[in-house]
């Protein structure tokens, strides 16, 4: 974990409510796909943890969605003003046990943390399936980076304003994979765990403190003992998942 | 000008008086991956009860102006544990001596956890929290009658030679009564105040932030009830006080020892910036010489 000064480059609109934001530093501790970064806001106690989409030597990309008054305030900075930031946070997804053909599924703001991943996984020359779940045409994004990576990419939304109607579960019947990466609301990696006939990675969201393990703020109950999803998380493999009742 | 930062908290020498405070410094071996934890005075390690917590339901934590909401519920590994794990791995990058910050949920659970660590020669002081407001049937509800407080100390006090420090909740009608308790029962310090109970409810869901419903409020915002507690108590009784709540600099340190702290606790702080204690102790030189003093330890209970 690094704690440094980042400077906004880029904070563009992908939607209504999603936003992208680059920014430039110190990106060396992020070091694999699906950890995430943790932003100090002026006037705003807690530090927002958000999802890293991609990195290069000099900069992180994180793509967010507008939820409340701390991704309000980002939304509103300008290029050149500079954050507080914590970097190379979370386990992130283990590459090594992908196989050939692997298949990453994400539902809207789960969408971002795959991307750096599928274009690790396209590096070491896999085969990557993707599939991008939202609810309706206007919340899509993300389709054209990940087709521009070399990966097959299916979209599904609920309302079937956009390619297959319905859930992420919907559009993985005809794939033939070897193993499997997902991030999103809860709900979807509940079916996700359900559908898939493989063993795979769920990164999860909870409420975090601190965001670096020292709170036990984000902790949940795992089949290997009791994890925090900032620490030892968020990503958890299918075999220690254990689901609370609802 | 000098810049003497040592204070002596019962009977033990700190090399100076910052102190991350239990719950959010874990067992000190991930901030040692930071930075060298052996500048810290000492630090108050997690909670440790009898037996293993998982604690309350997700979500636990809620956001505050100034502030944060926490309702973890002493998740901890349990004494054994601590004991074979998690101390071992404190004592390869921590030198000095540790507080034992201890809860329970009977009076008997508190003397066999502190019984268990009294024998671990890393511990120079337990914390005994009688004021945690998270966990029902315990931990709070000993700290707000000066009976149930009092008899916490003297069961405690027979099972180690150790100095027993009680840390106290400012959820109470009159804080200093309890703390003269404490003090008549044999107790070598007092620390306070852990966090004050609130609530946030999501406008959305019409349902509480925090699962459950309610937590323990810590962060700068508490900082003037803490310095105004710790004025009270440290009036009030002849022994050490160690004192808390909200601190997040230097200069609220130097605040808390002319409120009459011997030792400042550093908690929610930390969760925000990882280095805070650091940045305090490496400022305190700084603002000593500002406001002209020699020696932290002349200033404690300075203000009249």
């Amino acid at each position: 974990m690094k704690q440094s000064i980042f400077q906004i480059a880029e904070n563009v609109a992908l939607t209504d409510s999603v936003m992208r934001m680059r920014l430039l530093g110190d990106t060396s501790d992020i070091t694999r796909p699906g950890q995430f970064i943790n932003i100090k806001l002026d006037g705003l106690y807690l530090r927002r943890p958000i999802s890293v989409y991609d990195r290069d030597d000099e900069s992180v990309t994180i793509i967010y969605k507008v939820v409340g008054k701390g991704t309000e305030q980002m939304r509103s900075m300008s290029v050149g003003e500079s954050l507080d930031v914590l970097t190379g946070l979370g386990n992130g997804y283990d590459v090594s046990v992908s196989g050939d053909r692997p298949l990453l599924i994400g539902g809207g703001v789960g969408v971002p943390p795959l991307y750096m991943l599928a274009k690790q996984l396209i590096r070491e020359g896999k085969q990557v399936s993707v599939i991008l779940g939202f609810n309706t045409k206007s919340e899509v994004f993300g389709e054209e980076e990940f087709r521009g990576l070399g990966a097959e990419v299916r979209v599904t939304t609920v309302d079937g304003s956009y390619g297959t109607r319905g859930f992420v579960t919907n559009a993985m019947d005809s794939l033939d994979y070897t193993y499997f990466y997902t991030c999103g609301p809860e709900p979807m990696l509940r079916a996700v765990y359900n559908a898939t006939a493989t063993s795979g990675q769920f990164s999860f969201e909870e409420r975090m403190g601190c965001g670096f393990g020292a709170c036990m703020g984000c902790s949940c109950k795992t089949l290997y003992g009791n994890k925090r999803i900032c620490k030892d998380g968020p990503v958890l493999t299918k075999e220690e998942i254990i689901w609370e009742a609802k | 000008m000098g810049s003497e930062m040592k204070v002596n908290l019962c009977g033990i020498e700190l090399d100076n008086p910052v102190i991350p405070a239990s719950g959010t410094f874990g067992y000190g071996y991930e901030f040692a991956e930071l930075y060298d934890i052996n500048l810290l005075g000492t630090f108050s390690f997690k909670g440790t009860t009898k037996d293993p917590r998982f604690g309350n339901p997700t979500p636990r934590i809620a956001e505050c102006y100034a502030g944060m909401i926490n309702a973890v519920g002493l998740q901890n590994p349990g004494v054994e544990r601590v004991i074979a794990e998690e101390l071992p791995k404190m004592r390869k990058c921590f030198h000095k001596k540790v507080m034992a910050n201890v809860s329970g949920f009977s009076v008997e659970d508190y003397a066999y956890t502190c019984q268990r660590l009294d024998g671990c020669e890393e511990i120079g002081w337990f914390e005994v929290n009688v004021s945690c407001p998270n966990v029902h049937g315990g931990g709070m509800s000993f700290g707000t009658s000066p009976e149930a407080a009092a008899q916490v100390v003297s069961t405690v006090k027979k099972v180690t030679k150790k100095p027993v420090i009680v840390k106290l909740s400012p959820n109470v009608t009159d804080i200093v009564s309890i703390a003269k308790a404490c003090e008549a029962a044999g107790a070598d310090g007092i620390s306070l105040i852990n966090t004050m109970l609130g609530m946030r409810i999501d406008l959305r869901t019409r349902k509480p932030v925090i699962a459950n419903k309610m937590g323990g409020f810590s962060g700068p915002a508490i900082f003037p009830v803490a310095v105004r507690m710790v004025y009270q108590v440290a009036n009030a009784v002849k022994i050490p006080v160690v004192g808390m709540g909200g601190v997040s600099s230097a200069e609220d340190v130097i605040e808390m020892m002319l409120a009459g702290a011997t030792a400042v606790e550093v908690g929610a702080a930390n969760l925000v910036d990882p280095f805070v204690c650091k940045s305090i102790i490496g400022d305190l030189p700084r603002v000593m010489e500002q406001y002209k003093i020699n020696s932290l330890s002349e200033i404690i209970g300075g203000c009249k």
